[in-house]
């Protein structure tokens, strides 16, 4: 957006010094600072990114050859559904939630977000939530192990006692990004610098305003779910037990209208991200700013009406399958004038490559490919082949690890110069982006077909003739695993502060109110509002 | 959007705090409006079910037979398949597992129940019918599914169920199957209340 002026009140510099910051670790507790809890947020991501990983390499070390030979079922079942909601909730969710916290405020021209002490607050719940779900593996009967999605009656009936802390722990979550997305609305509504019209904002702040809506608007529902699962088991309710009236295809239609929107809400700010960096690294403004907000926006109401796609398989009669097929196909339209905008926006651009273009060129690549694997599965009467085989776990891969975390990893490239002040290590990026790259292509391609050859998902033992292609995932999930330590070298690098001094714009073609304050960002921005003409 | 009191360099923070509040609070209320809302679709998807008959889900309470038109130039095949739910050792079996009928022709299939164990139980059979447009036009008059049935160790009973089929049945269904799953409902007085109350 090249409308945004340049000039910025000097005095940002010499602010940094009011409120003096207590040291140590009540600075972090009692912190009220929107980059403090950005930093935190990301850090607490990254963790749980890891934890989470920890566990998917546990499946793939379990599936790595037929047969039954390092964990027992049930505790490979627990494995996968922790895996899911660790990396759901626990690091890409609050990983955006970071990133709006840090890069919002400093967008729109705002000292900080409006609810300080609220944003204290959701961040400090959220270890509390993970630890519960954490410790109840170590519950005798294990964790929860009904899967991410937690059908009932697998959480209801099937469930052991550890049910009752997941539902606690998520209802944690579910508070803890609600007051997330609440801040996000009423900074982004009331704190804009005179002059930041809405059609002015960047498309990261527009993606996440609309994300934020979406929170608000299914997470609460999520908390009705596990509520209603909660009384089911302990409080002899019968909304999904049919003998008491109830009907588990409800648990399914609940859950997925949470279900779909929640998938838009880990990619929309995604698809903002990639907006603001590929014009910086193309020279040339966004193409299509106002189809862009637009294509948001439309992408953001849609997803309200499909989610049983989820559910073509559970006996719906033909025009609900109709409808939902087609409805479905229908957000490829918008997501596609995405696709085109990005690309309109590098055709005759000056490209260079450093590494944030380098992972949001991959992200434009791949996660198109789970888009397309995304339409594959929408065709309602292939879906009855595909649906609960290793193919939807190929997509939602490719849509989430390829999409979303992919997304993450190049805004962290793009703006931790500007948090740190130094210029992280290129050469470790470098390998980390090639060893992520190949890898994770190794890692979820072949899935696509051993999904269509029928392999099931969530299964801790296979047929025979799936034994090459997992092999080659196994491997694949070790590199991509081992790949990430590369990231975590090249963070702890750059948080002590160790390389090349930047200047205010780090990248010479970027453009925003962020760029224009120093780097490292001082711990207070536009503390007097800049003019934005 | 763009609140006007922000304008000529005055600081936001103080500027913007009546705003915030008033904001917050609009939001809190779609909060736990859509909590609400999540409460909501257990109703409305009950109601939904029952108007497009989408879920297989039978009449729960007795219809009544008025001189309904019988098509005897159609047969419909009606099939009658039962299971217990998880490993209840009670026998339960329809005593005609196939019928052919006329749609607006009175009908009785009896099934048998035999509670096996020692001690004394109280049964809930839930119907389904696939495919589900089918729900729509099996009318019962009769079914042991509008109650609970307690049954004593050893009891055995034979339970009748009365049913004709609407002469409306689109034509494209020439067979449907009517499923009973049976579930052990001792002890959990809330599942008949739920029950009752349709
Ligand atoms: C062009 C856009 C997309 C289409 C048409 C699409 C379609 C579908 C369909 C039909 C399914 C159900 C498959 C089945 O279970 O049989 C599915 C599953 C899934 N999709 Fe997508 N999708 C799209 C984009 C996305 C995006 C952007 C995300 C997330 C960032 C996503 C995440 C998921 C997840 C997590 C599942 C699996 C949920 C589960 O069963 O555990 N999808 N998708
Ligand atoms: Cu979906």
């Amino acid at each position: 957006m090249s409308s945004i002026s340049d000039d910025v009140h000097s005095d940002n510099q010499h602010s940094d010094d009011h409120h003096h910051a207590p040291a140590g670790i009540k600075r972090w507790l009692f912190t009220t600072n929107h980059k403090d809890i950005g930093t935190l947020y990301l850090w607490f991501a990254f963790i749980m990114f890891l934890i989470g990983g920890a566990m998917a390499m546990v499946i793939r070390a379990e599936l790595f050859q037929p047969g039954l030979q390092i964990v027992d079922p049930n505790f490979f079942n627990q494995m996968t559904t922790v895996h899911g909601l660790i990396m759901v909730f626990g690091a890409v969710m609050p990983a955006f939630t970071g990133l709006a916290n840090w890069m919002v405020p400093m967008m729109i021209g705002a000292p900080d977000m409006a609810l300080p002490r609220m944003n204290n607050w959701s961040f400090w719940i959220l270890p509390f939530a993970f630890l519960i779900l954490l410790s109840s593996l170590f519950l005798e009967g294990g964790g929860p192990n009904f899967g991410w999605t937690f059908y009932a009656p697998l959480s209801t009936t099937y469930s052991n006692d550890s049910t009752g802390l997941f539902v606690f722990s998520v209802h944690i979550m579910g508070i803890s990004s609600i007051m997330g997305a609440i801040n996000v609305i009423v900074t982004i509504f009331n704190m804009r610098a005179p002059g930041m019209t809405l059609m002015k904002m960047p498309l990261f702040v527009w993606t996440w305003l609309i994300t934020a809506f979406l929170l608000i608007a299914v997470m609460p529902v999520l908390a009705g779910a596990v509520t209603m699962v909660l009384t089911d088991k302990f409080f002899g309710t019968s909304f999904f037990d049919a003998a008491g009236g109830g009907d588990p295809v409800m648990f399914q239609h609940i859950f997925w209208f949470f279900g779909h929107p929640e998938v838009y809400i880990m990619i929309l700010p995604a698809f903002g991200i990639i907006s603001q960096i590929v014009p910086t690294f193309s020279r040339k403004p966004l193409f299509g700013y106002a189809s862009m907000v637009y294509a948001t926006a439309s992408i953001a109401l849609l997803s309200f009406i499909v989610w049983a796609h989820h559910m073509f398989t559970t006996g719906m009669p033909l025009f609900g399958e109709l409808f939902f097929m087609i409805a479905t196909m229908l957000i490829s339209v918008p997501t596609g004038v995405k696709v085109f905008n990005w690309v309109a926006t590098m055709w005759r651009g000056s490209l260079s490559f450093e590494m944030p273009m380098m992972f949001a060129l991959a992200f434009i690549v791949l996660f198109t490919i789970g888009g397309f694997s995304g339409l594959m599965l929408a065709i309602t009467p292939v879906d009855f082949q595909y649906h609960d085989t290793y193919f939807v776990v190929a997509h939602f891969h490719y849509v989430l690890v390829t999409g979303a975390i992919f997304s993450i990893m190049a805004a962290v490239y793009y703006w931790l110069p500007k948090w740190t002040g130094k210029m992280y290590d290129i050469s470790l990026a470098k390998w980390h982006f090639w060893c992520s790259l190949i890898s994770v292509n190794v890692l979820f391609f072949p899935m696509h077909f051993v999904g269509l050859a029928g392999m099931p998902r969530r299964i801790p033992d296979y047929a025979l003739q799936f034994a090459d292609f997992n092999k080659w995932i196994s491997i694949g999930g070790f590199a991509f695993g081992l790949s990430q330590l590369i990231f975590l070298a090249l963070l702890i690098k750059a948080c002590r502060k160790q390389g090349e001094a930047v200047d205010a714009r780090v990248w010479d073609g970027a453009k925003g109110l962020e760029w224009e304050v120093p780097s490292p960002a001082p711990y207070h921005t536009f503390e007097t509002p800049p003019e934005v003409k | 959007m763009q609140p006007e009191e922000q304008s000529k360099g005055q600081r936001p923070p103080q500027s913007a705090k009546p705003n915030n509040a008033k904001l917050v609070g609009k939001l809190v209320v779609v909060v736990f409006g859509m909590f609400g809302f999540g409460f909501a679709l257990v109703p409305l998807y009950d109601v939904f079910c029952d108007i497009t008959g989408i879920n297989g889900k039978t009449n729960d309470t007795a219809a009544t037979y008025t001189n309904v038109e019988i098509d005897q130039s159609r047969e419909v095949v009606v099939e009658f398949i039962t299971r217990t739910n998880k490993q209840i050792p009670w026998e339960f079996e329809p005593v005609i597992k196939r019928m052919v009928v006329h749609p607006g022709e009175m009908y009785q299939a009896d099934f048998v129940l035999r509670n096996s164990e020692s001690r004394d139980v109280i049964a809930q059979a839930v119907p389904s019918v696939s495919p589900g447009q089918a729900a729509l036009y099996l009318n019962k008059t009769e079914c042991f599914c509008f109650e609970q049935q307690p049954l004593v160790a050893g009891q055995r009973v034979v339970m009748p169920m009365r049913f004709y089929v609407d002469p409306d049945l689109p034509k494209d269904i020439e067979v449907f199957t009517l499923n009973y799953t049976l579930y052990d409902v001792t002890g959990t007085t809330t599942g008949s209340t739920q029950m009752g109350q349709k």
